[in-house]
């Protein structure tokens, strides 16, 4: 099939532009699922929607292309750009500003009055092609269906209309909320029908890699609002295994830290309530009534207290590991137990005296807490772990780190 | 349907085009810069020709076109849950009392169907009236490029006066707060909108100049990665909002070269430090230096 700038399966390119994006040193030859060629048309459209953020450079390896992007000062999104690319028929693209033109100005026909008008429009062409009746009547169908026409029955005959143009929010709202409402890309496709707008906004800890998964997103939002069970299909990166699971979709859990997303869902087969990652998640089928929705909303609401992360059990097995550890700082120094009570999201600070504060919660992965507790390192004074293991792999993890900087003694050479 | 061609690029872009044609003719040269415009790179290779009788039969040869009115697309219901969505957000009230509702159709999502779970926990007080009216007048001194009197508190509590023009607001969302970034003396301001305790239109004439921005300060740290326990995907996505390039360096090793502000650098270190042993900074000397300072005082914690 000859090369398009434009895609059918937004699956196919979701891989590519994430390794793009986030990894930035594969070369051709590390794409080994897929075949060179298809490699070569992917990166060639990638290149096509995001030229200005292509970079490449010749390793050791090979030729890496990678995606450059300061989210700080880039002000929209660029990967949004792939989710305008899907490709279409000529039929499609005529169809579209022929119907919309002939039902302008409020005019409501049948089916049969719309097709004579589209042959009418295209007539002055040569090659005139006629659109047989039941390919506009679907196109009419799935315009009705996406919210662009309304239909109604007068006697047996079916009438189309457009559908009433709205009111939209102004530019600075589309503005913000693209970038930071889920599903951003719909305000988006909403800025594009702006003639013109300017930037009042910029974004700090922007994380923009989710854009990639907002179909997958969205579906799960609408199964969500309507209490609708859902069939997912799963990517196990590490086993590159392939698995399908009925769940009721719950809530969206989002790191502002790492910008991962989650779909937190009760799995009726296993009867626990569990969390997969968005970019995971191959794709979903929208199934029936949940009627556990409510119950289990509610036992989600009740699990969050001791949910550090998306981990909603813990490596040991225990139910819950208790974790607690102690800080001390000077006088000068009051917004660090400022910093405690801020970025804690669970769990308890006491301030034992005017320079000690000790954190302490009950969780179902203590581990989940490590990377936090660090960013405190060098005012740790105790820490301890109902999980003696985690414990230990803590102290010993800053124990490798000493020996990496050659704190007091250590090795330089630690680190392989 | 979110993938659909309606919200497409080429589906844009021919718009642009016909709303052209149906005021005028329209040349090659007018159809080529629109798609340079408005779609993508290797476009201009595609629409042109098809724009013509032989596919889409949207334009003439002469360059008028077959529809009589420029094209316009009422909002998809999608769009309108999305925008229903919106208006349950805390933060829409910064922007206005009367959002837009569309009451024939559900939001697409409400606020308790998404939970941020490390997001800190004092954001800016989106509700509070004076905040409110400071984001306002400062988003409306952006628009109409005019200068503010600003007085804040600072970290000390001290009383600070600061006259600046509004250039752009910075939001983050793991701190839920608003800066305002001004040009004006001294390289511009940075401040935080939570801090303001007044803020008032100014005269032009005050001390502050549009384009005298705070300048970035960019600078670089290079760190030797080693993929235990998923760390490259963990640190890779951590800081996927920088610049940045990463070079393989043996089966499981890499080298990372981060771009940030000075500004940041604080938040860097503790950032780099909370994957503990997985990361080990190379380069430059003086931030290699903070994190031996850190390790030793951890030290001298006796842990």
């Amino acid at each position: 099939m000859a090369y398009s700038e434009l895609i059918k399966n937004f699956n196919k390119i979701r891989e590519y532009m994430r390794d793009f994006y986030v990894y930035g040193f594969k070369t051709r030859e590390d794409y080994t699922n897929k075949s060179a060629r298809s490699y070569d048309n992917e990166k060639r459209r990638i290149e096509s929607w995001l030229g200005d953020y292509m970079s490449f450079r010749q390793g050791a390896d090979g030729k890496q292309v990678f995606l450059s992007i300061d989210s700080r000062l880039t002000r929209h999104n660029p990967l949004y750009r792939a989710w305008k690319t899907k490709s279409f028929t000529e039929g499609d693209m005529t169809l579209h500003f022929v119907i919309l033109d002939i039902l302008e100005d409020g005019k409501e026909l049948p089916l049969s009055e719309i097709a004579a008008q589209v042959d009418i429009y295209l007539e002055v062409f040569e090659q005139t092609r006629i659109f047989d009746e039941s390919t506009i009547r679907k196109k009419l169908n799935e315009y009705v269906k996406e919210g662009l026409l309304e239909c109604r029955k007068e006697g047996r005959t079916l009438l189309y209309r457009r559908s009433a143009d709205n009111r939209m929010p102004d530019a600075d709202v589309l503005d913000f909320f693209s970038e930071t409402a889920p599903c951003g890309v719909i305000g988006s496709f909403l800025l594009d029908k702006m003639q013109v707008h300017h930037d009042h906004f910029a974004f700090k800890h922007h994380y923009i890699t989710g854009a990639l998964d907002s179909e997958i997103l969205c579906k799960i939002l609408e199964a969500i609002h309507d209490r609708r069970s859902l069939t997912v299909e799963l990517l196990n990166r590490k086993k590159n295994r392939i698995t399908e699971n009925q769940v009721v979709p719950l809530r969206i859990l989002i790191s502002a830290q790492n910008g991962r997303q989650y779909l937190a869902a009760y799995v009726p087969r296993f009867r626990r309530i569990t969390t997969y990652r968005l970019d995971n998640i191959l794709s979903v089928k929208i199934g029936n009534a949940a009627a556990e929705f409510d119950k289990m909303r509610s036992k989600l609401n009740g699990m969050q207290a001791h949910m550090w992360g998306a981990s909603t059990e813990s490596w040991s097995g225990d139910r819950m590991e208790h974790i607690e550890f102690t800080i001390c700082y000077n006088d000068d120094e009051q917004h660090i137990p400022k910093r405690l009570e801020r970025e804690k999201r669970i769990g308890y600070v006491e301030h034992l005296d005017a320079h000690t504060s000790r954190f302490s919660a009950d969780v179902y992965d203590a581990c989940e807490l490590f990377p936090w507790i660090r960013t405190f390192i060098c005012r740790i004074t105790d820490i301890s772990i109902s999980n003696r293991e985690h414990e230990i792999r803590f102290k010993e993890d800053l124990r490798k780190m000493y020996e990496l900087y050659g704190t007091e003694g250590g090795s330089e050479d630690a680190f392989s | 349907m979110l993938f659909h061609e309606i919200y497409g690029t080429y589906f844009q872009a021919v718009a642009r085009i016909l709303t052209a044609a149906v005021d005028h003719n329209v040349t090659d040269g007018e159809i080529r810069n629109l798609i340079r415009e408005h779609a993508f790179e290797e476009s201009s290779l595609n629409i042109p020709e098809a724009l013509g009788g032989a596919r889409w039969r949207l334009i003439r040869k002469d360059g008028s076109t077959v529809v009589k009115h420029k094209p316009t697309m009422p909002l998809t219901t999608l769009q309108k849950r999305w925008i229903n969505a919106i208006a349950l957000d805390p933060r829409i009230r910064l922007f206005t009392d009367d959002p837009v509702v569309f009451p024939d159709v559900e939001p697409l999502f409400l606020p308790e169907d998404i939970y941020i779970f490390d997001q800190y926990a004092d954001g800016d007080p989106y509700e509070d009236e004076t905040y409110i009216r400071n984001f306002r007048l400062i988003l409306d001194a952006i628009r109409g490029k005019y200068p503010l009197e600003i007085g804040t508190v600072n970290r000390r509590g001290g009383r600070m006066t600061v006259h600046t023009i509004p250039e752009y607001l910075e939001y983050s969302v793991k701190d839920d707060k608003f800066r305002v970034i001004g040009s004006g003396k001294k390289l511009g301001h940075t401040i935080n909108l939570g801090r303001i305790i007044s803020c008032e239109k100014c005269s032009p004439a005050s001390e502050c100049k549009q384009g005298e921005q705070k300048l970035l300060r960019p600078r670089t740290v290079i760190f030797d990665l080693l993929d235990e326990r998923n760390a490259l995907e963990r640190v890779l996505m951590h800081f996927a909002h920088f610049e940045k390039q990463v070079v393989r360096t043996g089966e499981r090793s890499y080298q990372i070269t981060l771009h940030y502000d000075k500004d940041d650098e604080t938040e860097i270190l503790i950032r780099i430090l909370s994957f503990g042993p997985r990361i080990h900074v190379v380069k430059p000397d003086a931030f290699v230096r903070q994190i031996k300072e850190r390790l030793e005082m951890q030290k001298r914690c006796g842990l």
